[in-house]
């Protein structure tokens, strides 16, 4: 019997104005050309000096808040040396054994997971090996140099593939009701990490973990993230049960084949060589600025759920989705509140928002939604004799179609349903009719 | 157009140079003489451009600003009038090759300026040219620059010292009005020492680093090289003050520093450092002679005990290699033309040695340890001044070294620098002030003068007393 052991590292990247160490714009995604959003600063030139965004500080200790994280109160910026093309300066300005947050926790529905530490760093430049002019060459685009960046590091607290799905997402959540980070997934504005072991035993045993760990890198999915440790699960299992202990490296997700692929081994733990920063200060907050920032944060999203369930009786499986992100919990409770006012079920319009049976977007008026649905709904309370005898009109009628239904082609149900409407001369809930539908074709 | 005192002057220093020497003029007299129009900025400048010619063989300026002459005549209503200043070659100076006197650099064309220069800019002074300095600022000697040495105008069989060599001796030579340098420990101080010059090393976070080609982060203080102690004061106003590009740079305003001059120090208390320390009898006796001049001068003298600065060399070695080997990595062969191999014998040295001191398992027996020891320092000079207005010392334990005295010395410049150093890693303000001229070598002794943290007034005071009061300084022996 083996148990998964991960842990997982994410890292964002923060949607300050600007730069985490110059006044830059932080705006890599966008830019209409590489290299535009530059100076001496964050193209690591002689005589450069970074000067810290206190905004970047304010985020990071306030998504630690939102995690229960304790704060350190004495901080600082360390670098972190290594030597690479997209690392102007040769070393990262990062932090080391003082992070801004540590010791927190985040709920998931797969359970909690355990917050080892937030730190804030700098983002590197970005690589573009191309063909230009029939020659291989890699090019350096600096707009994403020097971006802030937050890690967010867990315990081996994750057990299931499932669960490493879940925290991902519920910590994806997180960064975007607090409206600190976009999180977009594709251009790399967030990067998942885990490090996948397998333990022996039918108790997970955190004491002794495993003596190696291989590193899942540059997973850009919540789906490649799951399907990656459920394959690095069998295949680590498959070694051990051959009596070898698997390799510590780093691998990353080949979907098109569904397998992970060895991308470098790890012999040596890295010498970074950190040390302070002498460039820039340490940090010292005051209860006063922690208590300040706390009370600054929103209703983080299972406050407000749990809010809403009591106010409006809106369940949780239908206000899932309104609390992705801020903009959108916003509009949902203005409709919340203003259907509430208006007498209307707020669950049941809540599930017919989310199920799109109402067209709906967060710069529509709530009210306009709110008589669309009652429009739906009042449709919908059409007599069921009526309806019932519609639709075996238009059944005798069609014979040919109804021959297709049952020869297995169903998605002719959706004729039908046009049909009744249009026989009815009236918007009607296609639940309702197609159900009337299959009782009649079966 | 020459007034008789300047004429008197060349005759004492027995100068082959015929007439019309204006760039013997410290910084002082030439904003005083533009101000009376005696002088014009063409005569000041072309007197400058003969002397610069006249003794290329120094070895001082690694670049000229071919257009100084232009930029000077717009600035006649600023605070400098466009007088002309030399400026070590690692700030960077838009437009104009900053190559820090590594080969490694030797195509890097600034594309902004440093702060300091900024300022000066801004203040109406020029950029002269950029002289040459220990490579990457390591080194009291300027051997180590990959430009070539730089010589000691007093004498050229002797060095500058360094690392801001080049600038002192620019001062020296009269190849300039007046000079910027930098010091990490020593680099501003010694070389005025060894050149027979005024240096004055502000409080670590007076003057921006922004735009220096950092060397240790930690103690880089850019400060002015000049001929007089006022010169030295009426510079730093120039330079001084916050910059947001620096977050290491003081937030508080600088005071106007030529208040400090014609100050009496009168009840003053100086402690007398390091004299306990064996190595160099015969510039202790010198020194000890000049001391008595504050005695005159009403202040209180007396000899204290201060921690002894081997220790400060231990540390100051391991914290500023550790910075070096971090701060150099940017030059990775990817950018700025050169590649690696281009750093010096003594770059790579201190490289790995950084590098070491930095590794995993030995960063806590040596950066980190160093890093308390610095401590300790600080508390011992917070001591001391509950008790001292000022220290005194002397700069260097003796007159300049020959030249290739530093080469295949490793420590040549933490040596010649051990009694400035533990200053330097506390962070104090520092000036140096001529304190004896050996009329056979022509050679000086430096005074070095420090006080508490924001305290430059009080060096400034004490240093111009002393200039004024004695015969050393030889821009006044007139």
């Amino acid at each position: 019997m083996r148990k998964l052991i991960c842990g997982m590292e994410i890292h964002a990247e923060l949607k300050t104005t600007s730069k985490l160490f110059c006044s830059c714009k932080n705006d890599p995604f966008h830019a209409p050309q590489p290299n535009i959003y530059t100076c001496p600063v964050c193209l690591g030139m002689p005589g450069g000096l970074p000067v810290i965004n206190k905004k970047a500080v304010e985020w990071t200790i306030k998504l630690g808040l939102a995690l229960h994280c304790k704060i350190n109160l004495f901080s600082k910026f360390d670098r972190k040396h290594y030597f690479y093309p997209d690392l102007p300066k040769g070393y990262q300005i990062s932090q080391y054994d003082l992070p801004f947050c540590y010791d927190g926790v985040l709920e998931t529905e797969a359970g909690p997971v355990r917050i080892r530490r937030i730190h804030l760093e700098e983002d590197t430049a970005k690589l573009q090996h191309k063909v230009v002019d029939g020659e291989k060459v890699s090019l350096i685009d600096f707009n994403r140099s020097s971006v802030p960046l937050v890690e967010i590091v867990t315990d081996p607290d994750i057990h299931t593939p499932e669960h490493a799905k879940a925290y991902a997402k519920e910590l994806r959540r997180m960064l975007r009701f607090l409206d600190i980070a976009d999180c977009d997934m594709d251009q790399g504005g967030m990067r998942l990490e885990a490090n996948v072991s397998m333990q022996d035993g039918v108790e997970v045993d955190l004491n002794h973990l495993p003596q190696y760990k291989v590193e899942l890198k540059n997973i850009n999915s919540f789906r490649f993230l799951e399907k990656a440790i459920q394959y690095e699960m069998k295949r680590q299992t498959e070694e051990l049960d051959s009596g070898q202990i698997p390799i510590q490296e780093t691998r990353g997700w080949n979907d098109a084949k569904g397998q992970t692929y060895s991308q470098r081994i790890k012999e040596d733990a890295e010498d970074y060589r950190y040390f302070p920063d002498p460039d820039l200060p340490p940090l010292q907050f005051t209860e006063t600025h922690i208590n300040t920032w706390k009370s600054e944060l929103p209703e983080l999203p299972k406050a407000v759920q749990t809010r809403w369930q009591e106010e409006f009786g809106v369940e949780n499986r239908f206000s899932d989705l309104f609390v992705e992100e801020r903009a959108v919990a916003n509009w949902a409770e203005e409709l919340f509140t203003v259907a509430k006012a208006s007498k209307v079920d707020t669950n049941k319009l809540a599930n017919a928002v989310v199920n799109r049976k109402v067209q709906w977007s967060t710069e529509m008026k709530p009210a306009n939604v709110i008589a669309d649905y009652q429009e739906l709904t009042q449709v919908s309370a059409v007599d069921p004799k009526i309806l019932t005898q519609v639709i075996s009109q238009i059944l005798a009628e069609n014979p040919l179609v109804v021959e297709q239904y049952r020869t297995g082609k169903t998605q002719v149900i959706g004729f039908f349903i046009g049909q009744v409407s249009k026989n009815i001369g009236q918007k009607i809930d296609p639940q309702i009719v197609s159900a009337l539908l299959m009782k009649q074709l079966s | 157009m020459l007034n008789a005192s300047i004429k008197a002057f060349l005759l004492y220093h027995k100068l082959s140079i015929k007439i019309n020497m204006l760039n013997t003029f410290t910084l002082t007299e030439a904003l005083s003489q533009l101000k009376l129009k005696k002088i014009s900025l063409d005569e000041l400048y072309t007197d400058i451009r003969t002397s610069v010619k006249k003794n290329e063989e120094y070895n001082i300026y690694l670049t000229m600003n071919e257009q100084m002459e232009q930029d000077a005549n717009k600035l006649l209503q600023e605070k400098l009038m466009g007088v002309p200043i030399a400026v070590k070659d690692n700030f960077l100076t838009k437009g104009l090759r900053t190559t820090a006197s590594s080969t490694l650099l030797e195509q890097f064309v600034p594309q902004f300026d440093a702060t300091v220069i900024k300022n000066l800019k801004k203040a109406g002074g020029v950029i002269l040219g950029k002289t040459n300095m220990d490579a990457w600022a390591h080194g009291s000697s300027t051997e180590t620059s990959q430009f070539g040495r730089t010589l000691n105008p007093r004498n050229t069989d002797y060095l500058p010292g360094g690392s801001s060599g080049g600038s002192a001796a620019a001062v020296a030579a009269d190849m300039c009005i007046a000079a910027i340098g930098s010091e990490t420990a020593g680099s501003i101080r010694q070389p005025a020492a060894w050149c027979g010059t005024v240096g004055l090393k502000p409080t670590y976070g007076r003057v921006s680093r922004y735009g220096v080609v950092a060397m240790a982060s930690s103690t880089d203080s850019p400060g002015p090289i000049t001929k007089t102690v006022e010169d030295a004061a009426l510079l730093l106003n120039c330079i001084a003050g916050h910059d947001v590009h620096d977050s290491t740079s003081s937030s508080q305003t600088s005071p106007d520093f030529t208040q400090a001059i014609n100050k009496s120090v009168k009840g003053m208390k100086i402690g007398i450092a390091y004299m306990e320390l064996t190595g160099f009898e015969e510039a202790k006796k010198l020194f000890e002679t000049q001391v008595k001049v504050f005695e005159e001068l009403g202040a209180e003298v007396e000899f204290v005990k201060a921690m002894d600065p081997q220790y400060a060399i231990s540390t100051y070695t391991v914290i500023q290699r550790a910075e070096v080997s971090s701060n150099l990595g940017r030059y990775d062969g990817i950018r700025y033309g050169n590649d690696r191999s281009f750093f010096g014998a003594e770059a790579k040295r201190r490289i790995m040695l950084g590098t070491f001191t930095l590794s995993k398992g030995y960063s806590e027996q040596y950066y980190l340890e160093a890093q308390k020891v610095r401590s300790l320092f600080i508390q011992d000079f917070n001591r001391l001044f509950t008790q001292y207005d000022v220290l005194i010392s002397l700069t260097s334990p003796g007159f300049a070294k020959k030249i290739g005295a530093s080469e295949g010395s490793g420590m040549f410049g933490e040596l010649e620098d051990k009694l400035i150093e533990a200053s330097s890693i506390a962070g104090l303000p520092g000036i140096n002030v001529p304190c004896y001229h050996d009329p056979n070598t022509n050679l000086y002794l430096g005074m070095n003068i420090i006080a508490p943290m924001w305290h430059e007034e009080k060096i400034i005071t004490v240093a111009d007393a002393f200039e004024k009061s004695t015969k050393w300084n030889s821009w006044r022996q007139v």
